[in-house]
């Protein structure tokens, strides 16, 4: 079966007056239907703006180059008219803080209903109707008079409710949650992600779930894919991720969490150094200055996304090509002349 | 020392340990915004070299009380016996010379600097005020030897904030905050903005200086697995009150307040971790605005063990086992087995 989304190859580079930088560089990934797909990274690893490229919302200075197909149709540079009849219907996006991404002077109903209006052409009454259903489906509590009322009256997770429920109007193919519970109360985090669960078998869409915190996707996510310094470095099913990580960061960064087991009062393990900022010059594998594998040809030679356990003899374009990808069922791919073993 | 205050004494004490040092003694301390009261009834003690853990979500008070403390803000009641001194009474010049033992770490690295100061004078500025005597050049060998220990080079000192990542701001705020090796050291959300893996370098960072220097701390955050990793005791906050107070082993293992029990359950659990504590545990969301909840308690809407008692009578700090004090009705109940939820 084809993928939803498939992107190719994609750079995303923002021009400032006396340079240019690459945010995300040559990434290629694929997103099947009904999949949940993670993409796991650290502050400016880039994680987020290739679906900010791919939705059309990069800022006036960034350019990306590549492609994005979504159901096979390129959509990377495409005009407003075009996206606009994906955006908000086919391919939605739920983000970070639900209080600036819902309008503050407007009803929710009326925000809900808006998006039915403008892409199925439904009176506004009926619209209205579908929006306090989605209310319901999503949990909010009393959703008759949550219609009538201002963003600002809800707490931050019916907020996030309502946007999620705003994402799914429309039947999406495909949802992109960029970091959707970063900004929320633990407790209420928990009960954002069994929405999303519970939402995903009820509404069959795939969904995209932007993260900074591997142990938020772990209950979620089919597949997780790690980046580091602009590019994917390992993509795995979620529960051999955790159990078997093959590159060195992910397995740092298995480490680096505190959980909630184990020794207290002891020193945490922690990844020496910092991440390279994203106008370092990077001739080898970014993660060779903090990794404590790396050998001379880490710092000379980038190392190709490959399949892991057979280095060298099959992958060896070394991307992730979006057929590939779904036949595998999403194969172990690292990036690293020195993986971890099993 | 009033009425309140002395029948409040022994509230959120190790029972029997009198022998360890009270730094500071919180006692019925309150603070208002307007007409809303955001911190009620706060009594807890801290001794000289733990590091007591204080957690709970956001809007629960957790940085009012750090402020409150400090007098960084005003409180309308209740007292902050720092070694004997009430904080909340002294005179401000007799306030000022004992600021140089507390000190507080911020949670955003880059607005907690001066962005116009080198980071050199930034880490001079307590000596400057309260190590007078020293010339120039002994502070500035204090400076470096201090930004080493941070983890920064000493030749970094004529640098501003900017040219530093979040993590190397926070070992700058860090330093500044233990230049004069205070007694207690307030870190209200210290690691929350920085990324994992520069969490841990910061956390064994605090817990290094805190072994040589012996400072006690306050370590204030809303992830229950670093508070776990730092803490000696642990206070729970919901609403402006401290609903449970525990010994860290005693929490983790018994956790007697519905919210505390809530609180754990919600960590996600990576694969192959234990399973957290099973059975319903919230019914709702939090309130956009949490009631004005002067009678009853103020977790009742959200709890799955709510009875008719907790809709009337606020529910006292009571000590349920040898210094775990919980906040609960039916607190008693869980320490034996969790009871049945009602329906």
């Amino acid at each position: 079966m084809a993928p939803i989304l498939s992107i190719d190859d994609l750079t995303v580079s923002f021009s400032q007056p006396d340079r240019s930088i690459s945010a995300v560089r040559q990434v290629s990934l694929a997103v099947a239907a009904r999949e949940c797909v993670a993409v796991v990274g650290e502050s400016g690893s880039g994680k987020t703006q290739i679906f900010m490229a791919a939705m059309g919302l990069l800022e006036g200075n960034a350019t990306a180059q590549g492609s994005v197909r979504f159901e096979g149709s390129e959509i990377l540079g495409a005009q407003a008219p075009q996206l606009n009849r994906i955006r908000g219907s086919k391919l939605t996006m739920v983000f970070q803080d639900p209080m600036t991404s819902l309008t503050p002077h407007l009803k929710i109903g009326i925000q809900l209903a808006e998006v039915l209006v403008c892409h199925t052409g439904r009176s506004w009454s009926e619209a209205r109707i579908a929006a306090r259903r989605m209310l319901e489906r999503v949990r909010v509590p009393d959703p008759a008079r949550r219609l009538n009322q201002y963003p600002h009256e809800l707490s931050g997770g019916l907020r996030q409710r309502v946007t999620i429920g705003m994402s799914l109007l429309c039947e999406p193919l495909l949802v992109i949650a960029d970091e959707p519970t970063t900004a929320l109360d633990v407790t209420v985090q928990a009960q954002i992600i069994d929405l999303l669960r519970a939402m995903r078998e009820e509404v069959g869409m795939a969904l995209v779930l932007i993260s900074h915190d591997l142990g938020v996707v772990a209950g979620l996510a089919d597949r997780i894919l790690v980046m580091y310094a602009g590019r994917i470095v390992e993509s795995a099913d979620s529960a051999e991720l955790f159990r078997d990580p093959r590159h060195p960061y992910t397995g740092a960064l298995l480490k680096c969490i505190p959980t909630l087991s184990g020794p207290s009062l002891a020193r945490l393990p922690t990844l020496p150094g910092q991440p390279p900022q994203p106008e370092d010059s990077l001739d080898g594998c970014a993660f060779a200055p903090r990794c404590p594998r790396a050998a001379e040809r880490c710092r000379t030679e980038r190392p190709l996304l490959r399949e892991a356990g057979n280095a060298g003899d099959r992958g060896s374009n070394g991307i992730e090509s979006g057929s590939s990808a779904i036949e595998n069922g999403g194969a172990r791919r690292v990036a690293c002349h020195f993986p971890l073993s099993p | 020392m009033n009425a309140r205050v002395a029948a409040n004494a022994g509230v959120g004490t190790n029972a029997g340990d009198s022998a360890i040092d009270v730094l500071l003694r919180v006692a019925d301390l309150q603070v208002e915004f307007g007409a809303r009261a955001v911190l009620r009834d706060v009594t807890f003690d801290l001794y000289a070299g733990e590091t007591l853990g204080l957690v709970g979500e956001s809007g629960s008070g957790k940085s009012t009380l750090a402020r409150a403390i400090l007098r960084l803000i005003r409180s309308s009641k209740g007292s902050v016996v720092w070694r004997g001194r009430d904080l909340l009474a002294c005179e401000p010049a007799a306030l000022r010379p004992l600021r140089r033992d507390l000190q507080i770490v911020f949670q955003d690295p880059l607005a907690s600097l001066n962005p116009r100061m080198t980071v050199g004078e930034t880490i001079a500025e307590p000596l400057r005020i309260f190590e007078s005597a020293l010339n120039a050049q002994a502070r500035r060998d204090r400076v470096g030897g201090m930004l080493e220990r941070v983890g920064l080079a000493a030749d970094m000192i004529g640098r501003y904030p900017h040219e530093f990542s979040g993590g190397q701001c926070q070992r700058i705020g860090i330093a500044r905050a233990m230049i004069l090796g205070p007694k207690l050291l307030i870190c209200d959300e210290p690691v929350s903005s920085l990324d994992v893996s520069i969490q841990g370098q910061i956390v064994n960072l605090l817990l290094d200086l805190q072994r040589d220097v012996g400072t006690a701390m306050l370590f204030i955050s809303h992830n229950l697995a670093v508070i776990r990793h730092v803490s000696h005791r642990i206070l729970v906050m919901y609403s402006g009150r401290l609903v449970e107070i525990a010994a860290r082993d005693a929490l983790f293992e018994m956790p007697a307040h519905p919210y505390t029990r809530a609180l754990l359950a919600a960590v996600p659990a990576a694969p192959g971790a234990a399973e957290p504590i099973a059975g319903p545990l919230l019914r709702a969301e939090p309130a956009a605005s949490p009631a004005g909840a002067d009678f009853g308690c103020a977790f009742r809407d959200r709890c799955a063990y709510a009875v008719g008692i907790c809709g009337t009578t606020l529910p006292p700090l009571e000590e349920v086992a040898a210094g775990h004090w919980v906040a609960c009705h039916r607190s008693r109940e869980f320490t034996a087995s969790p009871p049945p939820p009602k329906d």
